[in-house]
């Protein structure tokens, strides 16, 4: 294996990582607060991809897609407020049942796409500042090509990742969350409108999500079922991560990611998927409590 | 009211009185003559449909040992399905052959040689065997791997969908060794019995039926054994069985297994009547609509299983020939309301119903 081979993978590591954790992030938060995953978490990835379809065509210049990104975020984390506010906050105290009830949304969401814009995709053009990219022709690392899209995603993923752990330590929001994240009983008991919080996060975690769709749209087709092929495993990094950490679902996208990535050398797609699968399970077998560990005396975390 | 009307009622009346005077097994017996005679009484494309759909109620039997009692959600079921129809339809390829020869699918692919793998599938013992026991071993090994680490609920649920999917992608790149995408299909016989005989998939209904009922009073026995209630109380509390020293891990590994192998024997049934298994029965979508069948007809209760399953799929046969693109809104509505308004599905309103009649 050469160098270049290498690092080429090192990077589309990284930005593999990168969607990983957008699409996770908000799964995370919600499982760390309500421990209830949204099976329709991946339809969000699609909602912001076609807004970003939309958006374009009503703002087409190069700086369309910045448009995109805003619009995304707020769509996305609306139609995940509807969705929490209706149907998820009735059921949060049966976790499995959520599963189940999200994703009879996700299928209703799809069939929906299907129908508006057809089930064949539709395509996000990229601007030209995003078409090119870095490419080394010389010296020891030449062959090594960085495509500009990739660059975009993994900078989106830190400004997001950076905003979020600085808004979660310094804003009000951040030390409200953060308290019924730790106990949630007795953040309730000390007045915190918990519901509330629950609603902000989840509506926060879809917005992220709907960035991750603007970013998959400049790599591929946004297809009714572009959400589908992200979802298992950002669902994976939630079973890595450990309950509600911000850094431990990062940690964990990027291992997976970059595990992907690097399998991906010396085989193909699909046994990488598998290899994926059996690389958390055995990860669990030495961290059962994922990542980042929550320290508690309790029985039941 | 009109005296017509008056007479109708004091007729339905009468006629409803007389019903509750029946034996409470009548409905029963009803059910099961009519099931052995239906090859005499459906057309034989409505037959081919029920033999699947009891198959598939073979699969939510174990659904309801795993979910309704033992409290583990699956959303892998298919891979297990999957397992089963595979074994039996490597035997059907490789008997169909003259010996010596390869499947038609291996030969496009440019296989000269057999897969080891593939070899002793052509003994009909072994590939009867390998049925139940290739879901069952690997199922015991999946389970123990996650449950003995204390993984479960929401987790063990997420992990067997990554399986459901890892299972069909792999399926489907293996085209040389597995058919690929179309799966496996084109058999002639099982077992000596030519498919094109008519009595054939009358015999087959009737084996279906057979297993079905075994599956059905082995399971009811299952669940009312020590066992039963130990996977209950694992469900409901798991520390506490914890602290009267049983392992809660065990229990889940069992009924997982259990569940594992009748989701196995259920994938070899519906092959045999389907003529073919193929990664679209078994990946990430067809896994969780399995759970939903049990859903709907009530996740404890293993009638409620055979009923689930049988009502959703005859829905969808109509539903989706009539008006294709609003199968998937229907499902999907299915999933909510089900979950949401009927928690214990159909059964559970049925008992309700009953308990505030009386």
């Amino acid at each position: 294996m050469d160098a270049s081979l290498f690092l080429n993978q090192l990077f589309n590591g990284a930005s593999l990582a990168s969607i990983y954790l957008l699409a996770a992030l908000g799964l995370a938060l919600s499982f760390g607060l309500m421990r209830v995953i949204n099976m329709a978490h991946g339809e969000m990835l699609m909602v912001g991809g076609y807004l970003a379809y939309l958006t374009l065509i009503i703002v087409p210049g190069p700086l369309g897609i910045l448009v995109a990104l805003p619009v995304a975020f707020i769509g996305a984390a609306a139609m995940g407020g509807v969705l929490q506010t209706v149907l998820i906050s009735r059921l949060s105290a049966r976790p499995l049942d959520t599963l189940l009830a999200t994703w009879g949304v996700s299928l209703i969401l799809q069939q929906a796409a299907r129908d508006i814009f057809g089930a064949i995709g539709v395509e996000v053009r990229a601007p030209d500042w995003l078409n090119g990219g870095i490419r080394i022709a010389e010296g020891a690392f030449a062959g090594v090509s960085i495509p500009s899209a990739r660059i975009f995603i993994i900078v989106i993923t830190a400004l997001v990742l950076g905003g979020l752990a600085l808004a979660f330590q310094y804003t009000k929001m951040g030390l409200l969350i953060r308290a019924v994240n730790q106990d949630r009983m007795m953040a309730a008991a000390t007045g915190i409108n918990v519901k509330r919080v629950d609603l902000i996060v989840f509506c926060l975690g879809s917005g992220v999500a709907g960035l991750a769709g603007v970013v998959l749209a400049l790599l591929g087709p946004v297809t009714p079922s572009v959400g589908q092929s992200y979802i298992v495993p950002a669902f994976l990094v939630v079973v890595m991560g450990g309950l509600g950490s911000i850094t431990g679902a990062a940690i964990a996208a990027l291992l997976l990611g970059m595990f992907s990535a690097m399998a991906q050398i010396s085989v193909d797609l699909s046994v990488a998927q598998v290899l994926m699968l059996v690389f958390v399970i055995l990860f669990i077998q030495f961290k059962p409590e994922g990542v980042i560990a929550r320290k508690s005396r309790a029985l039941d975390v | 009211m009109s005296d017509r009307t008056a007479a109708a009622l004091e007729k339905f009346q009468a006629f409803s009185a007389r019903l509750d005077r029946l034996p409470r097994w009548t409905p029963y017996a009803v059910v099961a003559v009519l099931a052995v005679a239906a090859p005499y009484l459906l057309s034989s494309y409505d037959l081919n449909l029920l033999g699947r759909f009891l198959s598939f109620a073979v699969l939510g039997m174990g659904l309801v040992l795993l979910w309704g009692h033992g409290g583990v959600l699956s959303l892998g079921q298919g891979v297990f399905f999957g397992l089963g129809g595979y074994c039996i339809a490597m035997h059907m390829k490789l008997s169909d052959l003259p010996a010596g020869e390869l499947p038609d699918f291996m030969v496009w692919s440019g296989v000269t040689e057999l897969p080891w793998w593939w070899a002793p599938f052509e003994n009909p013992v072994f590939a009867v065997l390998a049925i139940i026991a290739v879901p069952g071993v690997f199922g015991a090994l999946f389970s123990w791997l996650v449950f003995h680490r204390r993984v479960g609920g929401t987790y063990f649920a997420l992990i067997t969908q990554a399986l459901a999917l890892a299972f069909a992608t792999l399926l489907i790149s293996r085209q040389d060794w597995t058919g690929g995408f179309n799966g496996l299909t084109n058999f002639s016989n099982v077992f000596g019995f030519s498919f094109a005989d008519p009595a054939t998939p009358r015999g087959l209904y009737w084996v279906t039926l057979i297993i079905l009922a075994a599956c059905f009073f082995g399971l009811k026995w299952l669940l009312s054994s020590r066992f039963g209630v130990l996977l209950r109380a694992s469900r409901d509390g798991e520390n506490r069985v914890r602290f009267l020293g049983y392992d809660p891990a065990n229990f889940k590994i069992a009924a997982f297994s259990i569940a594992a192998m009748l989701a196995g024997v259920s994938g070899a049934l519906f092959t045999l009547h389907a003529g073919n298994i193929s990664p679209a029965l078994v990946g990430v979508v067809p896994s969780i609509e399995m759970v939903i069948w049990v859903a709907v007809g009530g996740r404890h209760s293993l009638i409620g299983a055979i009923v689930g399953a049988l009502l959703v799929n005859f829905a969808r046969d109509r539903i989706s020939s009539a008006f294709p693109d609003l199968w998937y809104y229907f499902i999907g509505g299915l999933f909510i309301l089900a979950v949401t308004f009927l928690p214990n599905g159909l059964s559970g309103a049925l008992d309700r119903w009953r308990g505030s009649k009386a």
